[in-house]
């Protein structure tokens, strides 16, 4: 695309800019959850909606996350597109039986002859003392029930793309946004369109190791390249956004090719996401991997607050190119590593 | 209670009281289980064509179910049934008194539910028998029965899951401008649930078009209202938040579709929601084919005052106080059972969904 028509903006203002249009567009898209109508709408990716569309439209809900999430099944099968919006992930634990039992098996159960065109927004916090209900990415839950489509946008171009997306399918969408992408900018495109759900992006390509990394990771895998690249070591990094429905294609390719994959994932390893894709390498790359995979996610523990404990927890840049470096059957090279020196501020 | 001979056998459990109640406009006598009703509504004025209308509807629902009963051992219903069974009163009062555009959301007991809003005979049979002509394509089952053209949005096997998604789609007329009342129908076991509240909190807030309809059958599965609740005045449990309840019995049908048009025009009318407690009782097992009105986790004495206040002896008594007589009653009993063949016919020749539909409709 002509670079005339792209425009550099936050993850968080594109956000606020799609439901803008997304509103403008179609009447019956309302936008609904707690806070999104207060000074600091959801981290302000609601800012000025309610102002703009009124207050019928953008609802400041009660905390009662499943029956909000029952209402906004029920406005989506009486007609509407309703966008729910939850400031962390972990709230949705509260919604599971709404969404689970009810969004995802509506089509199904009724012999496809309804449906239920809702997307769920959630945010993941990460840093800064989020703790243990603060912290949490649960896209594998979703995954594993047929009737939910998940996404995670990476870039400003992905969340534009994909909300736009979400909010035009007629089924159950969830949308996972990290916390510390908002600030992130990248290119949009000025035209506002869909992008198509299965997609996978190769955000960065080498020919040592594929790194699949998603959400947030991508950040902290594009650092760990950085470091990667002075000492020789060229990794590729592949960003599934699209988790359900999931394109594997770009993935087993790049496996292929390199022939050596860390699976990265926002969340445990146990049964994760990483553990699926993981699975797929396993079914279709097998006879060309060089050294056997590996997964890196959260340590298997409750989020805890102390620095030192949260460092050690997440998967990291540091964590990537330690395990690369094993992969690559060298020596990580002590001393070398700097946090402050490894940085990624965007744009994408 | 005597049996009243049908075309071919005995219906069971349509009662005819030798000793009927003297006045219809009395007020009904206290439930077994629950406290007397608040006064009834009037019901002279309503046309012995209506009331022939109500029959019918109790009649095909209660004929319906004991097909189901009957057919039930042949293993042709793979799948479990929860009967209405006794309750069909609260099913048949509340929606012939909707208009048409309302949207209705049940439960896994939504037989009556789909039988009274009008949902057709043929694909409810074969919804039973899991075929391809069923409302839900044989994917859903008697517990997830749907018929949007008639209004029935939806129904769930989660205990009060409905009840926000109704109330969902009442913030939705709203938005929208419609004129359609939402009705909510659910059980007792589901006002233990934290949604219940929820709902109605948000209802109340938005002054949303829901009606709320308990439909208090007595027993959550085994368990009786008052070894779940520390109060069992249900229709005031949420007075606290501003919701106006009303309790009255549900078994005569009149009455239900009297408070119920009463209630619908004033949510309606924007008055915001309502919620109407029906008592009633459930004569069968919580589910399965069979009756087990004398299992010993009822009370004794409920039995008698149950079949004595069943929904069809009632209406079946004011329809002859009209002059009905009993060979108009017993024609349309054989009417509707032939109507019954047809669809159980229909059903058995459906053809189960091909193995190329497992897939399809996991997403639209």
């Amino acid at each position: 695309m002509n670079s005339s028509r792209r425009r550099l903006m936050s993850y968080g203002e594109t956000i606020r800019q799609t439901l803008h249009h997304a509103m403008d567009r179609d009447p019956s898209v309302l936008v609904m959850g707690i806070g999104v109508d207060d000074h600091k709408a959801v981290f302000g990716s609601t800012l000025g909606l309610s102002k703009d569309f009124g207050t019928r439209r953008v609802i400041d809900t009660p905390i009662s996350e499943a029956a909000m999430t029952g209402v906004a099944i029920g406005a989506a099968v009486g007609g509407m597109r309703p966008v729910h919006v939850h400031m962390r992930c972990d709230f949705l634990y509260l919604a599971m039986d709404q969404l689970m039992n009810l969004a995802a098996k509506w089509s199904y159960m009724f012999g496809g002859r309804m449906s239920v065109p809702l997307v769920v927004r959630c945010v993941i916090g990460r840093s800064w003392g989020q703790g243990a209900q603060h912290s949490q990415s649960l896209q594998s839950f979703f995954m594993h029930v047929p009737g939910i489509k998940v996404v995670m946008p990476t870039t400003s171009a992905d969340v534009q793309g994909l909300l736009l997306a979400a909010i035009a399918d007629p089924n159950p969408v969830l949308v996972i946004e990290h916390r510390l992408l908002y600030g992130i900018q990248g290119m949009v495109p000025s035209v506002f369109r869909a992008a198509p759900f299965g997609q996978t992006h190769v955000r960065r390509t080498g020919k040592d190791v594929t790194v699949v990394a998603n959400s947030y990771l991508v950040v902290e895998a594009l650092k760990a390249a950085e470091f990667l690249s002075r000492h020789g070591i060229d990794i590729e990094i592949v960003d599934p956004v699209s988790l359900v429905p999931l394109n594997a294609g770009p993935i087993v390719e790049s496996v292929r090719k390199t022939g050596r994959a860390l699976v990265t994932d926002t969340s445990w390893v146990s049964c994760g996401t990483s553990a699926e894709i993981a699975a797929l390498i396993a079914e279709k790359a097998w006879d060309r991997l060089r050294v056997p995979l590996r997964r890196l996610g959260n340590a298997p523990a409750t989020c805890p607050v102390s620095q030192p404990l949260e460092k050690a927890f997440y998967p990291d840049a540091w964590k990537i190119t330690r395990n690369v470096f094993e992969m690559m059957g060298r020596k990580f090279p002590e001393g070398k590593w700097k946090d402050d020196d490894i940085q990624f501020k965007g744009p994408f | 209670m005597e049996p009243v001979k049908g075309r071919r056998e005995t219906i069971v459990f349509i009662s005819v009281s030798p000793n009927p109640p003297k006045s219809q406009t009395s007020a009904p006598r206290a439930h077994p289980v629950h406290p007397p009703a608040t006064p009834p509504v009037r019901v002279r004025s309503l046309s012995t064509p209506l009331l022939w209308r109500f029959y019918e509807s109790l009649l095909r629902i209660r004929l319906s179910e004991q097909r189901i009963s009957r057919l039930y051992p042949t293993d042709k219903i793979q799948s479990p049934i929860h009967l209405s069974t006794g309750q069909e009163a609260v099913s048949v009062g509340v929606c012939q008194a909707l208009r048409k555009g309302d949207h209705v959301y049940g439960t896994y007991r939504g037989h009556g539910l789909y039988l009274a809003l009008g949902g057709g005979l043929k694909g409810f049979f074969a919804e039973m028998f899991a075929k391809t002509h069923g409302c839900s394509h044989g994917k859903g089952g008697s517990m997830h029965l749907v018929a949007p053209e008639v209004g029935l949005m939806g129904c769930s096997a989660i205990v009060a899951s409905m009840i926000p998604v109704a109330t969902g789609d009442a913030l939705a007329a709203s938005i929208q401008g419609s004129s359609r009342v939402i009705v909510a129908f659910f059980g007792d076991g589901a006002v233990d649930a934290g949604v219940f509240y929820e709902s109605v909190n948000f209802a109340l807030l938005k002054k949303l078009p829901i009606l709320f309809v308990l439909e208090n059958n007595g027993y959550a599965v085994h368990s009786k209202v008052a070894e779940r609740h520390s109060r069992t005045d249900l229709h005031r449990v949420l007075a606290g938040v501003g919701l106006r309840g009303r309790r009255l019995e549900g078994n005569d049908v009149r009455q239900v579709y009297g408070a119920a048009q009463e209630a619908l025009r004033s949510v309606r009318q924007g008055a915001g929601p309502l919620l109407l407690e029906l008592t009633t009782y459930r004569w069968q097992e919580h589910v399965g084919p069979q009756s087990d009105i004398d299992g010993s986790y009822r009370r004794p004495g409920e039995k008698a005052r149950a079949l004595r206040r069943d929904p069809l002896g009632i209406c079946r008594h004011a329809l002859l106080e009209r002059g009905a007589t009993s060979r108009r009653l017993d024609a349309l009993c054989a009417r509707t059972e032939s109507e019954i063949d047809r669809a159980v016919a229909f059903a058995e020749k459906s053809p189960f969904p091909g193995v190329g539909q497992l897939l399809r409709g996991v997403y639209r």
